[in-house]
């Protein structure tokens, strides 16, 4: 799908595992998923939106989560086994964009730390 | 082991509720039940070998400074999930990177082809990210290729050991799975016909060249146990339960669908030694078997009401929404279908008895047991009361398990290969340069490709780190894998490319077209390497 012109989408802010926050812009009728991946953010959904995978896993604000309709059985099941799990979680591959959610904040759900990585220190220089 | 007390309370954390049955803390899902006896077998399975550690030591010293201008050579053993998304990462995030990915099998994608079941095409849909992984110009797939023999006595030997390699590489990836599956240890397991690992029927009906020699007759009896309550037991108990014209329509193998043409099968009963709460399945899967047409499903009401009623506010919400479908199941189940699934609890096999002239499976002795313990870590005890099940078939479905091979160290009792956040470790802690792993065979095996994903991106991570920070590694001064190659061919050895794959994999779809199916698998390594000329 072409990106909207600037100006001319409906505005979503992507909170990244590393805590910053990216505003882009959605076209209607998009999957949260589609337009995380659009704008190159680590998103993964490894199943192609196709409910079976949980990859896709963000957390909303409260506002624009209450603002959708109940996930359904079949997304919930898989909400169940995402890293993270919280209240307001969703499946970026299931919410689709509306000009009502505007404004939505949608975090990308850090993944499982590297202990090895953030702790180990270099030993040669 | 020193970084890992605090990682362990950190992904405790993260899994909490997913937890089930594994001793070891593992997470979830697809992993069920270890019974006692097999965990000592464990201990005395061979010694490692350190041949790696030897053979880098001379070099670990040696230059780092190079490493920005020339390329990152990395070796990954095995091509499913755990090798595919490690390759991914390490591609995507160091662009001179080059990876040679071997595959002991001709055809890629380990268990998402030969595990997952053919009734869950839309899972099989990550094939998509590997397909692009391997149009890479910098990713080689060597399939047809084994690396490290194993060593369980009376392995066959590998094309090539690890040793052969570290000549080639700067880093090599372990990623070669989960090969066998654990045993209940209890008498007649072995020896009757009608008892065998649901590892060997899956890998059956999913067309594992391996296991094709399988006894499976399902039109002996309608009586079928799976042991374990994992998710690989129901999706042996929804594929003896599925209407065939529903199964017809996916890609298992027309072998198996001779098979279950004749099928007499109409109660499968799954059993665990513990109870509801303890269950290892995960929603969907349990959805799935509720909502097979024509089936009644049965399972003790008063116990599950018990239970739930003593983990009250503890539950998590995943625990919370399973119990709740089992209710639901309970109570919306139609009485007196056709067919009939059942969840036993508090359930040990004691024994498989056998007709004693056929030698085939009659009936499970099963000691019945109570639950002890704390809250989040409940055993099975024995009670001394048994009873007799009357089945003709019976499948163990207690866990997969990885096996050691030649020159890389390794876990026998917790079956991995010991890691740091997927660097490899030796027995003292001492890391192991240039040496990493993932997947399965990195964290055990349990939990589905998403975790396996999350798993393979943080050994990413891992080898990304040593190498931008001029960590040792194998830093070989050899130009990569092409060696390898010439002594391979040389041999009169096959290897087999992604391209040649994808030969096989277009005749696999013709061969579906014809017979109106998405594809049909060859299920000999001979017809695959055939498929190529
Ligand atoms: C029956 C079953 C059903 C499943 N269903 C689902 C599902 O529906 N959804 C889901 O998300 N997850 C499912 N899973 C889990 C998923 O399959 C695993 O998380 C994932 O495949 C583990 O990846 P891996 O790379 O560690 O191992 P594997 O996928 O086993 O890959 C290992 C690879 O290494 C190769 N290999 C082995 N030895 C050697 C050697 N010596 N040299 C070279 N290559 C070697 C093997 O041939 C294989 O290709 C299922 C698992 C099973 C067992
Ligand atoms: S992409 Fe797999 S569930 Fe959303």
């Amino acid at each position: 799908m072409p990106r909207p012109a600037p100006g001319q989408g409906i505005k979503v802010n992507f909170i990244t595992r590393e805590g910053e926050t990216v505003t882009v812009e959605a076209n209607e009728g998009e999957s949260l998923l589609d337009v995380a991946r659009a704008n190159d953010l680590d998103v993964e959904g490894a199943c192609e939106a196709s409910l079976a995978c949980s990859t896709c896993h963000l957390i909303l604000d409260d506002d624009s989560f209450s603002k959708l309709e109940e996930p359904s059985d079949e997304e919930n099941d898989m909400l169940d086994l995402a890293f993270g799990l919280s209240d307001t979680s969703r499946l970026g591959c299931q919410v689709l964009m509306t000009k009502e959610l505007a404004g939505l904040t949608a975090k990308i759900p850090s993944a499982t730390r590297n202990m090895y990585v953030d702790g180990a220190k270099p030993k040669h220089h | 082991m020193m970084f890992k007390t605090k990682r362990d309370d950190e992904e405790e954390e993260q899994h909490q509720g997913q937890e089930s049955d594994n001793e070891e803390g593992g997470n979830t899902d697809r992993e069920i039940e270890m019974e006692g006896p097999e965990a000592e077998d464990a201990e005395m399975e061979e010694e490692t070998v350190w041949s790696i550690q030897e053979l880098s030591c001379s070099k670990i010293c040696s230059g780092s400074e190079d490493r920005v201008s020339r390329s990152f050579k990395v070796a990954v053993v095995g091509s499913g999930p755990g090798g595919f998304y490690t390759a991914h990462r390490i591609l995507k995030q160091v662009p001179q990177s080059s990876i040679d990915m071997y595959e002991a099998l001709p055809v890629p994608h380990g268990l998402v082809r030969f595990g997952v079941a053919p009734d869950h095409p839309e899972v099989k849909n990550v094939i998509n990210t590997f397909d692009e992984v391997a149009e890479n110009p910098n990713f080689r797939f060597i399939g047809n290729t084994s690396v490290g023999t194993f060593v369980t006595p009376g392995s066959k030997k590998a094309d090539l050991e690890v040793a052969d390699l570290a000549q080639h590489y700067d880093a090599i990836l372990l990623a070669y799975g989960a090969h066998e599956d654990r045993v209940l240890g209890v008498p007649n397991e072995k020896s009757l016909r009608g008892v065998m690992a649901a590892r060997s029927f899956v890998g059956f009906y999913n067309g594992l060249p391996s296991e094709q020699d399988l006894d499976v007759d399902l039109s002996k009896t309608d009586t079928a146990v799976v042991i374990g309550q994992g998710n690989v037991a129901l999706d042996v108990a929804r594929i003896l339960l599925t209407p065939l014209e529903d199964l017809k329509k996916t890609d298992l193998t027309e072998k198996m669908i001779k098979i279950l043409e004749k099928s007499t099968v109409k109660h499968v009963h799954v059993i665990g030694r513990r109870g509801p709460l303890e269950v290892a399945f995960t929603s969907k899967e349990l959805r799935e078997m509720l909502q097979l047409p024509g089936t009644t499903f049965h399972m003790d009401r008063n116990l599950l009401a018990s239970e739930m009623e003593r983990a009250g506010k503890s539950l998590d919400r995943p625990r919370k929404r399973l119990m709740g479908l089992l209710e639901k199941g309970i109570k919306e189940s139609k009485p007196n279908q056709p067919k009939s699934w059942s969840l036993q609890f508090l359930r040990s096999p004691l024994e498989f008895s056998g007709d004693g002239k056929d030698g085939t499976l009659k009936a499970i002795k099963l000691g019945i047991n109570r639950l002890e313990g704390e809250d989040n870590n409940r055993r099975a005890a024995a009670t001394g009361a048994k009873e007799e099940l009357e089945c003709g078939l019976a499948f163990r479905s207690i866990g997969y398990k990885s096996v050691g091979i030649q020159g890389v160290p390794f876990d026998s009792r917790k079956g991995i290969v010991p890691n740091v956040d997927g660097k490899v470790i030796d027995e003292n802690s001492n890391i192991v340069p240039g040496l990493y792993a993932s997947g399965w065979l990195k964290r055990g095996p349990i939990g589905v490709i998403a975790s396996t994903m999350a798993d393979a991106y943080q050994t990413a991570d891992t080898i990304i780190s040593d190498w931008t920070r001029g960590e040792p590694m194998l830093d070989s001064l050899s130009s990569g894998g092409a060696p390898v190659l010439d002594i391979l061919r040389s041999k009169g050895h096959k290897v087999v490319s992604y391209q040649d794959w994808k030969k096989i994999e277009q005749k696999e779809f013709e061969m579906g077209t014809r017979l109106g199916k998405p594809r049909e698998k060859f299920v000999s390594v001979d017809e695959m390497l055939k498929a190529i000329d």
